[in-house]
């Protein structure tokens, strides 16, 4: 399998900004990847740089093979893209909009074009200037998706939807990957990525810091555990990998490394065990711990460097 | 919570962000008095001088339809004579982007409905703009009076000229607010508002050339021509004052019902219903800028051809009309009657090439407007390349410029009717000698080009202060005496005047190079640079 995209070592910087510091992204052909990061991360410059509309400082990114920057143009025509903050001209209709941009790209399915306008109940002869957010959005999407683009780059798309459009774009989505294309689905949207992706990497101030698929990036994570037991337990707190631990008595509650999770069940084990509740780490946990020291005042070691990608 | 509540903090707002604009507007004024009082105390030093220019220039159609009659021949008298016409439409141009900008423009970008949802009152936004409006002129006025009555002009005298303007100013501010209303776009009111400004200089301009014989009530009817009529060194009526003063109240309580009865950002002006799927022109980069600037050259296009029969009718009325030994010698050296007419449509033609300068540069800065707008984007991320796309609005500005000049010529032409030769050869002098305009348009619109690709950020600023300077040169360069070295730095100087100039291929082939030579830099920095 081909890599649809390859960045390596990508590096970006506006004047002192740095936005993109050594990035690399690999996505295969027919995959959905999700690509996640705290806004201000470097998502939308690495998009930019994807599809040529800025120059990387440093680093290679291949497109379809191709130069980004060199042949943006024949590039573009296999591919499509939905930028994050919509904007159309305010005296053109949608339905125009659509057209406009599909005949710019080489030709757009008409089949397709209604069908994706009916799905998104769009209505195309209003002038976008009284399109909401979410009706723009609904603009650019069917825009991209009624073209037969190899390569679909999404940047956060569904910021503007509401949950019935939202269920819409994920059966789209699915559809498109059925056909074969590659998705670049920029989202904050923990389920939608969960419902779509089949790799996701995770990008923090301009460095990718997690990439693989969702079930290798779980094996990285805390599964919490709560526990009754026979009695009070000994020596759990000297365990590797064992966080938060609450000892009450013979009740435990603590968090504990997922790849740590043999030696602590042996402890509980050996305490002899009542009763025990283990919750998987939910896909918020696991952005969470990446996302957290980006906030302000907030000071958490990076995550990447506690726990390299593998 | 009154209608007006949080007024004071909108004023604050945009104080703020306008602080340096409105510094520069109030720069531009001072030196642009400064250097009439101190170019003509060089130029018509004594009493004498003076009265014999006053004689001449009042029997010459061309300085009446621009500047107006002069009253009478002291220095303040030509100051004003040469200011006030002008110096009212700046104020009224100030006016309009001031007042759009905060009203239209804000309810189309959305953040007046941020700031709607905030403690204001219904009426807050509009009274605050319409404070800083008053308070720019104001500021315009002071400025003006102070630097004329430094100079030595006669206090009274300054105070009036520069009260003039600024009512000129504070009446278009009104109308803007109202146009502000009615249109649903920032591009559409400030149309309007400066569509209202124009007409009223052309009110002026025919009012004033066809003087004694013609109807020279048109003057009375035009904004711009009341500050002229304030006559401010020659027996001050300052009760004209009231006429703009009354028009700014008038066009201000109509804003404030308009704005009450309509919807937040919906305009008095309906929008058509649109077309569910694109025409058949609407497939390519160039469908989508006629698109775009069609409205805005179409109606350049009308004004272009009004302005044209308009003043080219005014020229049917110059020459044998005035007696005096003087004019009549005046008139001779200028090549008698036919001569006279020709001097006057060639002052008109490259005021229409000034203007026309303005649409170029507008129309390339539609570019960056776009980029800016992110509306740029989605068109270069598709099979678009950058050249392709901004040639495509590149055409439009200078086939556009073009068909305006043509138009303007046109409407002078048919305005002029048969002199000499017939209707037809007079409509192909005219329109020869608007397109002949074009190539230092050209070199304007290349400016504009070649900072879009090298300095985008700084565009739009130097592009818009470049066209002042060529404005600035065509009207106060001669009286100020300025060495070939500094007029020649504008393209316009090198055109030939016409019609009846001679006409030398050289210079208009110099001025495309260079037009090409800005415009090839600025695509070759556009394929070299970040897009946003």
């Amino acid at each position: 399998m081909t890599n649809a995209i390859e960045a390596a070592g990508l590096r970006k910087s506006y004047g002192k900004t740095v936005a993109l510091d050594g990035l690399d992204l690999a996505v295969a052909s027919g995959e959905v990847h999700g690509f996640l990061g705290p806004n201000g991360s470097g998502k939308t410059t690495t998009i930019r740089i994807l599809l040529g509309l800025l120059r990387a400082d440093g680093g290679t990114a291949r497109v379809l093979g191709g130069d980004p920057w060199a042949q943006a143009t024949r590039l573009h025509r296999r591919l499509a893209y939905v930028p994050g903050e919509v904007s159309l001209w305010p005296n053109l209709t949608g339905g125009e909009v659509i057209d406009l941009l599909g005949r710019l790209r080489g030709g757009l399915d008409r089949a397709r074009r209604a069908e994706l306008v009916e799905r998104f109940e769009l209505d195309p002869a209003v002038r976008a200037r009284a399109y909401s957010k979410g009706n723009r959005q609904k603009v650019a999407l069917v825009a991209a998706l009624a073209s037969d683009a190899e390569l679909l780059l999404l940047d956060e798309p569904t910021a503007g939807l509401d949950p019935l459009m939202e269920a819409a774009f994920r059966a789209t989505v699915e559809e498109e990957r059925a056909r074969g294309r590659t998705v670049l689905l920029s989202s904050h949207i923990l389920s939608e990525v969960e419902a779509l992706c089949d790799r996701v990497t995770i990008i923090r101030r301009g460095t990718a810091v997690e990439s693989g698929s969702l079930a290798q990036l779980r094996h990285l994570t805390r599964t919490s555990i709560a526990a009754e037991l026979a009695g009070p337990p000994d020596g759990l707190a000297g365990l590797p990998g064992v966080h938060d631990l609450d000892v009450e008595g013979a009740r435990v509650r603590c968090q504990v490394d997922t790849d740590q999770l043999d030696p602590f069940l042996r402890a509980l084990a050996a305490a002899g065990v009542r009763s025990l509740v283990s919750q998987p780490p939910t896909l918020e946990e696991l952005f969470l711990r990446h996302y957290a020291g980006d906030g302000p005042g907030v000071r958490a070691g990076p995550a990447g460097a506690e726990r390299p990608a593998p | 919570m009154t209608t007006l509540t949080g007024a004071g903090t909108l004023i604050r707002l945009a104080l703020r962000r306008d602080r340096l604009m409105l510094a520069v507007w109030l720069y531009a004024f001072a030196a642009f008095v400064g250097a009439t009082v101190y170019g003509f105390r060089g130029l018509y030093p004594t009493a004498a001088a003076r009265a014999e220019f006053a004689r001449t220039a009042n029997g010459n159609p061309a300085l009446l339809s621009l500047y107006g009659p002069l009253y009478g021949s002291s220095l303040g008298s030509f100051t004003a004579w040469r200011d006030v016409t002008v110096c009212a439409l700046l104020a009224g141009l100030m006016s309009v982007f001031l007042v759009v900008r905060h009203t239209r423009a804000e309810e189309e970008a959305g953040r007046l409905e941020l700031v709607g949802a905030a403690v204001v009152g219904r009426h807050a936004p509009l009274a605050a703009v319409a404070s800083v409006a008053a308070g720019a002129n104001a500021a315009v006025a002071a400025v003006m009076a102070a630097v004329a009555a430094a100079l030595g002009l006669p206090a009274a005298g300054s105070v009036a000229l520069a009260a003039g303007v600024a009512a000129c100013g504070l009446a278009t501010a009104s109308v803007a607010a109202v146009t502000a209303q009615l249109a649903r776009s920032a591009r559409t009111a400030r149309g309007l508002a400066i569509g209202v400004l124009g007409a009223a200089f052309l009110l002026r301009a025919v009012g004033d050339s066809v003087s004694r014989t013609g109807p020279r009530w048109l003057t009375w009817l035009s904004p711009v021509g009341w500050a002229e009529l304030i006559r401010s060194f020659d027996g001050t009526r300052w009760w004209t004052l009231a006429l703009p003063l009354a028009l700014a109240a008038a066009a201000a309580a109509a804003a404030a019902l308009l704005a009450r009865r309509r919807d937040y950002g919906a305009g008095v002006l309906a929008g058509r219903p649109g077309r569910a799927a694109a025409g058949r022109a609407l497939a390519s980069p160039l469908g989508l800028a006629w698109r775009l600037q069609r409205a805005s050259l179409l109606s350049w296009a009308g004004g272009a051809l009004v302005y044209g029969v308009v003043i080219g009718s005014a020229s049917r009325g110059i020459g044998g009309l005035y007696g005096s030994a003087q004019v009549r010698r005046a008139m001779a050296e200028l090549g008698g009657r036919a001569g006279l007419v020709d001097a006057f449509l060639a002052a008109m033609v490259l005021f229409a090439g000034l203007a026309v300068a303005g649409f170029a540069i507008s129309a390339v800065l539609r570019l960056r407007s776009e980029e800016a707008g992110q509306r740029a984007d989605a068109v270069l991320a598709t099979a678009v390349s950058r050249t392709g796309w901004a040639l495509s609005h590149l055409v439009i500005a200078a086939a556009g410029a073009a068909a305006i000049l043509l138009a303007a010529g046109l409407g002078l032409g048919v305005g002029a009717g048969a002199q000499s030769g017939g209707l037809g050869h007079q409509i192909a002098r005219m329109t020869g000698a608007g397109i002949a305009e074009l190539p230092a348009v050209l070199v304007m619109a290349g400016i504009a080009v070649a900072l879009l690709g090298l300095r985008p950020r700084i565009g739009a600023i130097v592009s818009w202060s470049a066209l002042g300077l060529v404005v600035a040169l065509a009207f106060v360069g001669a009286i100020l005496r300025l060495s070939h070295w500094v007029l020649d730095a504008s393209p316009f100087t090198h055109l030939p005047k016409l019609p009846g100039g001679t006409v030398s291929a050289t210079p208009l082939a110099a001025l495309s190079a260079v037009a090409a030579a800005l415009g090839a830099a600025g695509l070759a920095g556009l394929r070299r640079r970040d897009i946003g």
